[in-house]
Parts: structure tokens; C-alpha cells; sequence
């Protein structure tokens, strides 16, 4: 079974991917991709009560996610990926691992230089390079907080 | 604890928390400062836990959280993690919310659970035609 979703969202495992995304895609796993999380016990807890007992959360680094990436991709199990930034999903990409999918961009707050795209996504200049960068690696990235919501191209996550 | 009791901090999705504590102050008539709302709407992460961090302040708090988990659940954590006269309720309710208006002023280790009972045993609902009801 491919990824599900792999998804930029700050807020990484809350009730938006677990209810919204997760009552469609009925993942069996959830993987956080990201540096600082992967060498933090406390805080990998406080998501892991965010899912119920049936699913297994996973914290990768980086590096270690793109060692693992094509064993989950032909895996039975159903894995929902998550990084908190662009710039992890970027390098997680590189070297067109992620060739043909589809990146989704759920949530991006406000922040400063950051404007906004939708209610739930703000990109900056350096967002919108790994946006750029992204698209040259294959990946086809969209704006999308909710499966039904209307999906947001690259034209207008790109316009400035 | 300050003489009238613990303080409240209710943290919500959308709109959530702001018409709970409005409907408290209508109901049991605490004052403002005594219970504050705060919504997760447009905030990251960090800016969030920022913010509660400063509302929870020093003293005796109870933050309540509309889910158990999820962005809410997780910044009332973090804010509450380094201990002292603090607690996390989840799965707010406003029956919760009136018995904290009227008992916040007992040692939190009596009031929690006070909270979650009342919250628990006000969760009533009526079938047709089926007695007794289902309650919490």
C-alpha cells in the first residue's frame, strides 16, 4: 500500500489529520519526520495520546526517514508521513525520491514575512523556493486542510 | 493558590472556548479574570503554547481543553509540564465549567476529580421509548 498522505502541517499529529484525514484514509501508521522531534521522548508522547491504540507513531530524522521511505511505500500497512516544515519534506524528496507524489500543504501559520495563501497557510520567500524546489524534485504539491476542501495549485502557492 | 481559588483557562478550536466561558459568566457569574478563554484559530504551534504560557502564568490553574489530544491538548500540556499547582482536564464540558466556578477555591487535588465526575455525570441521553437513560 503507497503513503496515503504525506502532509506539511505545524501541528503535525492533531485533530485535523487524525479525524479529517484520518476517518478517509484510515491509516495504520503515522510517521513524524523531523530532526528535533526524533530526539525527544517528552514531546513524542504528547502526540502519540493523539492517536488511538491501534496505530503505531512513529519520529524519524530526515535521513533516517529516506532510508525508509520505499519499504513503507510497498508495506500492507497504510502510513500517513508529516513533517512540521517544507524544508524537511524537501530533503526528505531529494534526489527525486518522491518522484510522482502528491504533497500536501495543510497547515503554515502566520508568521513574519509569511502571506497568506488561505486561512490555514502562509508561505514566505524561503517557503515558496521549497515549493519551487519541491515540484523540480517531481512532487506534485498542493494546498488542502481537508479532504474536502478545495485544493490550492502551484500557481497560487507560488504567487508572491 | 490565591484566596478565591484556582483559575481557569479554557482552550478551544474555533470559537469554541469563547462561548463556553460566556455562557459560565452568564450562568455562575465568575469574574473575568477568574476564567479566560483562548482559541487555537490561526495560530501555529509555538504561538499558541506562547500564549497559554503567559495566561497560565504563576499560581493555581486548571486548563480545560475541548479534545484529549490534538494542538489544544498538546500546548496545555507543555504549558502545565513543569508542575507546581497546575492541571489539564480534557474533554471540556459546561457542567465542568459551573462546578469550577463554584468550587475552584478547594486544593486542586480535590477539584480535579470533582470536575471530571461532574463533567462525566452530566453526559445524559434520552431514547424513545427506552428507559432508563444512557448516562455517563
Amino acid at each position: 500500500m503507497p503513503i496515503l498522505l504525506f502532509r506539511v502541517d505545524e501541528r503535525l499529529i492533531h485533530g485535523q489529520v487524525v479525524i479529517g484525514w484520518g476517518s478517509q484514509l484510515h491509516p495504520d501508521r503515522y510517521v513524524v519526520v523531523d530532526d528535533d522531534l526524533a530526539g525527544s521522548e517528552w514531546e513524542q508522547d504528547l502526540y502519540r495520546l493523539t492517536v488511538g491504540d491501534g496505530n503505531e507513531v512513529s519520529f524519524l530524522r530526515v535521513e533516517q526517514a529516506r532510508q525508509r521511505v520505499l519499504e513503507w511505500m510497498s508495506s500492507d500497512e497504510r502510513t500517513m508521513l508529516l513533517t512540521r516544515d517544507l524544508d524537511s519534506m524537501l530533503r526528505l524528496a531529494r534526489n527525486r525520491l518522491l518522484d510522482g507524489k502528491s504533497v500536501n500543504l495543510g497547515g503554515i501559520h502566520h508568521g513574519k514575512g509569511r502571506k497568506m495563501v488561505r486561512s490555514y497557510l502562509y508561505l514566505d520567500d524561503a517557503d515558496r523556493g521549497c515549493v519551487r524546489a519541491l515540484d523540480e524534485e517531481g512532487v506534485c504539491v498542493v494546498g488542502r486542510d481537508l479532504p474536502g476542501s478545495l485544493k490550492v495549485g502551484l500557481a497560487d502557492l507560488l504567487e508572491e | 493558590m490565591s484566596e478565591m481559588g484556582a483559575r481557569g483557562v479554557v482552550v478551544g478550536h474555533g470559537t469554541l472556548a469563547m462561548g463556553m466561558v460566556d455562557a459560565v459568566r452568564r450562568i455562575a457569574g465568575i469574574d473575568e479574570d477568574a476564567l479566560v478563554a483562548l482559541s487555537n484559530e490561526g495560530k501555529s504551534p509555538d504561538a499558541l503554547r506562547d500564549e497559554l504560557a503567559r495566561i497560565v502564568g504563576t499560581g493555581s490553574v486548571v486548563v480545560f481543553t475541548d479534545m484529549h489530544a490534538g494542538s489544544c491538548a498538546v500546548a496545555a500540556r507543555v504549558a502545565c509540564r513543569s508542575g507546581g499547582q497546575r492541571a489539564v482536564v480534557c474533554g471540556v464540558n459546561l457542567p465542568m465549567l459551573i462546578e469550577f466556578a463554584f468550587h475552584r477555591s478547594d486544593p486542586l487535588e480535590e477539584l480535579v476529580p470533582r470536575l471530571v465526575e461532574q463533567g462525566r455525570s452530566t453526559i445524559t441521553a434520552h431514547l424513545p421509548h427506552a428507559d432508563p437513560p444512557i448516562s455517563g
